[in-house]
């Protein structure tokens, strides 16, 4: 995608309605990525290239897959997952190679390291402590109803007869 | 003079809303009821300054006066009357008074309906609900003012981006706001009711309607967003984990949970404290969500670093609405105390268990979103957050809530019984055995996460109805009988079941594109044929043509079923000259729930011929019928007895009608 379009994106970014992703506005002609000729000819071998670069960012676009993106880049890079994996690379072995040269940027689905550990803990983590508080608040207060507190005046009476036993 | 008109109006408007976030506050409290009045006066003015204002810039775009900054930036002489009028919104400063003129518009509402609302609460309430109106009537004027002129004007403007030039987009940012804006509402009775220090089961009858309102127009908007960008766009994709999407998705998830714990606190007066603080939450999602857009903050930090001022003022407000409610909160929760005991398994339980998950995704779409930010802020790594990790994350937590669905209306308050509701769901996890099977059986066994995914919608799309069918008794009373009493149930009981109904079938659109969905992409000569997911395509040629401001190039196909022609469409790559940007415009043909959809890639060079991409989609457009369902049901929903009598809306009494609704 050219600089200027870039830069009416910034643009369009701000303008946009609530709901409508930047890129949309900014994907000045959409056509879509995977051009013919681009596809491998063994179909396991292309159904594993479109998966990957289903979750490769188009580095110069807004919240785009390479999958998706008709960027130069995105071409490049999409040209390049088909040739490692004609090459005889494994699925990670192109993961590595590709943030080797771009960083973790490249990925849509960050992997776990100690940097994203609050983000993919957070789901689990909230799921747990949500659902533990709301058992021991329904407990407690059922606990409670069974064996109500007392109230200030019933707590003088009791007070009132332990002190005339001399307790 | 009519823009200055509208800008004077604007001014009036903040002097209007200052006065409104005072004086009934006052009036609450040292119990004057002449200042509790001025609420409702100054939210009627202001709203009417607030239509002047906007009808003021309507006109200037209407007629393209080029003198007015924002008419010139966004508008073109001869666009279609149509999208001169949507452009008023299709940018910044428009939006932002469209924003508030919807704020203002709720007030009004509330001003007007609210006659049967203690005379406390509702000043509380206008006073509140001023106080947004000021917060961004400031921001309007200050930073992003639509009337500033230009001088000398251009001859000519610089016309509104294509893409934005489209029936779809025209409707969806109006009914996005009425939903976004719409939880302002229930905002200010939380904290009005956190001022008072008093809340009760009436307080919930109030809120739910209000919540009601918003959040079938919040659905609307996203669902209508979501069609715009799968036909618009020229992939078929209908959702996409964008940001921008998130911003308007959070309200919803939050949103869909306070509706529900607002039915517990009406019903049993428990989750009182939640409830506040749902209502609070979902509405500082709608400025989060108000404020990631219009910041830029999101297109990158370092836009927004550059240039900060209406970034950092949203983030100010965002700030003082969120920090001073929750601390309000904070101080104020601990007095709301009490409320019905209920069991674990009851209805109770399961709307705590609805509002456990929802809230869960609803934290979990909100951190993905803002986690590469933070990332960058703090240690200046660079992560990406996109549709895998949201797939893998939102997906399962969904999954038990949707299983739960058909129980939760089939257990009983205060104590449910779980295994007599499974009993009551057995035709339903039949009908869902049956689908699974069924598709196991067409994919050769191939598929068999997508027939659990069709399973569980088919057990979703019948369980919900398990609840009227129950009450109306078809089995025992007799059919005439059974008909009679399903006319007497209350609309709630429909409202529901139609909800979940919807629910069901969107579920079901997205299983059945994602899994026996087909893309092909090939290159097509005139008179060509290509077979794909059933179907074939047939490619009639390419023609040009003109529009009102563009020029199009045209591919007419034609679509068959076996041999025999099923429907014909056009499909065109667009130049829209003024700002010379080329648009694709799919070609869709709709066949039942299903479409094949079209769309040109680029020309190539001999003969006429074309790329073309086809996609086939089995039962699409169930996705946003589904999402209509939901909205219908909330409708319907909202006119039940119990919401119309004492709240808002007072309808009209229809005499001699037997009310013949059981207690519930």
């Amino acid at each position: 995608m050219s600089r200027r379009l870039r830069s009416v994106a910034l643009g369009a970014a701000l303008v946009l309605a609530p709901v409508t992703p930047a890129w949309l506005v900014l994907a000045a002609t959409p056509a879509i990525a995977v051009e013919p000729g681009e596809e491998l000819a063994d179909p396991a071998l292309e159904a594993r290239a479109r998966a990957l670069s289903a979750g490769l960012r188009c580095l110069v676009c807004q919240n785009q897959s390479i999958d998706d993106s008709d960027a130069a880049l995105a071409k490049d890079l999409r040209l390049l997952v088909r040739e490692r994996l004609a090459a005889g690379d494994s699925d990670r072995e192109v993961i590595d190679y590709l943030v080797s040269r771009y960083g973790e940027f490249v990925l849509l689905n960050p992997r776990l390291h100690w940097t994203t550990l609050a983000l993919w803990g957070a789901p689990v983590v909230l799921l747990l402590a949500g659902g533990l508080f709301a058992v021991a608040t329904v407990r407690r207060r059922a606990a409670e109803a069974r064996n109500p507190a007392l109230t200030a005046e019933e707590e003088k009476a009791v007070d009132a007869v332990l002190k005339e036993r001399g307790l | 003079m009519i823009v200055e008109l509208g800008h004077f109006a604007l001014v009036l408007a903040l002097a209007l809303a200052l006065v409104q976030s005072v004086l009934p506050l006052i009036g609450a409290r040292v119990g004057d009821a002449r200042l509790m009045e001025t609420g409702s006066t100054t939210a009627l003015g202001g709203f009417v300054m607030l239509a002047l204002a906007f009808a003021a810039l309507t006109h200037a775009y209407v007629v393209s006066d080029f003198s007015v900054l924002n008419v010139a930036e966004n508008s073109h002489s001869a666009k279609p009357l149509l999208y001169k009028i949507t452009g008023v919104w299709g940018n910044h400063e428009g939006s932002m008074l469209l924003w508030v003129l919807i704020l203002s518009f709720f007030g009004a509402l509330v001003a007007l309906f609210g006659r049967d609302l203690p005379a406390s609460l509702k000043a509380n309430v206008l006073s509140v609900q001023a106080w947004i109106t000021v917060a961004f009537l400031l921001f309007i004027l200050l930073t992003s003012n639509p009337f500033a002129r230009l001088d000398p004007p251009p001859f000519e403007g610089n016309d509104l981006n294509p893409i934005l030039q489209d029936i779809g987009l025209a409707i969806h940012p109006p009914m996005l706001y009425l939903g976004y804006v719409g939880f302002s509402i229930a905002f200010s009775f939380a904290v009005a009711a956190l001022i008072d220090g008093r809340i009760d089961a009436a307080w919930a009858r109030w809120v739910r309607p209000w919540t009601l309102v918003a959040w079938v127009f919040l659905t609307a908007g996203i669902a209508m967003g979501s069609y715009w960008a799968y036909y618009e766009l020229g992939w078929g994709g209908w959702w996409f984990w964008d940001p921008v999407e998130n911003a308007s998705f959070m309200p919803w998830l939050s949103g869909t949970a306070l509706l529900h714990s607002a039915l517990v606190m009406e019903k049993r007066s428990a989750l009182k404290i939640w409830t506040v603080l749902l209502a609070i939450l979902t509405f500082s999602l709608s400025l989060l969500g108000t404020f990631l857009v219009r910041s830029g903050v999101l297109t990158s930090v370092h836009a927004f670093a550059t240039d900060p001022t209406r970034g950092v003022f949203i983030l100010g407000i965002l700030c003082v609405f969120v920090g001073g409610s929750l601390a309000l909160f904070a101080l104020r929760a601990s007095s709301l105390e009490g409320g019905g005991l209920f069991a674990p398994i009851s209805r109770e339980g399961a709307l705590v268990f609805n509002n456990l998950f929802l809230t869960t995704a609803c934290a979990t779409v909100l951190i993905g979103t803002l986690y590469p930010l933070v990332l960058e802020v703090t240690t200046g790594a660079k992560i990406s957050v996109g549709p895998p990790f949201f797939n893998l994350t939102f997906g399962p937590l969904m999954l038990p809530l949707l299983f739960a669905v058909p129980f939760g209306p089939l257990l009983a308050w205060k104590r449910g019984d779980l295994l007599g509701a499974a009993q009551r769901l057995y035709f339903a996890a039949g009908a869902a055995f049956v689908a699974v099977l069924f598709v196991m059986a067409i994919t050769q066994g191939a598929a068999i996460l997508s027939a659990l995914g069709v399973g569980l919608a088919v057990w979703l799309m019948i369980g919900s109805f398990v609840d009227l069918w129950g009450r109306a008794s078809f089995a025992k009373a007799g059919f005439s009988n059974a008909l009679r009493r399903l006319a007497g149930l209350p609309r709630s009981v429909f409202g529901t079941a139609i909800a979940h109904f919807g629910l069901g079938a969107t579920l079901l659109g997205i299983v059945a594109v994602g899994a026996f969905g087909t893309e092909t992409v090939t290159t097509m000569a005139p008179g060509q044929t290509v077979h794909a997911g059933g179907w074939g395509v047939r490619f009639e040629g390419l023609a040009p043509r003109d529009g009102p401001n563009f020029t199009e190039e045209v591919g007419r196909f034609t679509i068959l079923d076996g041999t025999s022609e099923a429907g014909r469409i056009e499909s065109a790559r667009r130049l829209y000259t003024a700002r010379q940007q080329p648009t694709t415009e799919a070609g869709i043909s709709t066949h039942l729930f299903s479409q094949v959809y079209v769309a040109l890639g680029d020309a190539v060079a001999n003969g006429g011929q074309t790329v073309v991409r086809i996609w086939t989609k089995p039962l699409v457009t169930l996705i946003w019928l589904g999402c209509v369902a939901m909205a219908i049901g909330g409708l319907v929903s909202l006119s039940d007895r119990r919401l119309r009598i004492g709240a808002p809306a007072r309808a009209k009494r229809r005499g001699g009608r037997p009310i013949a609704e059981p207690a519930e």
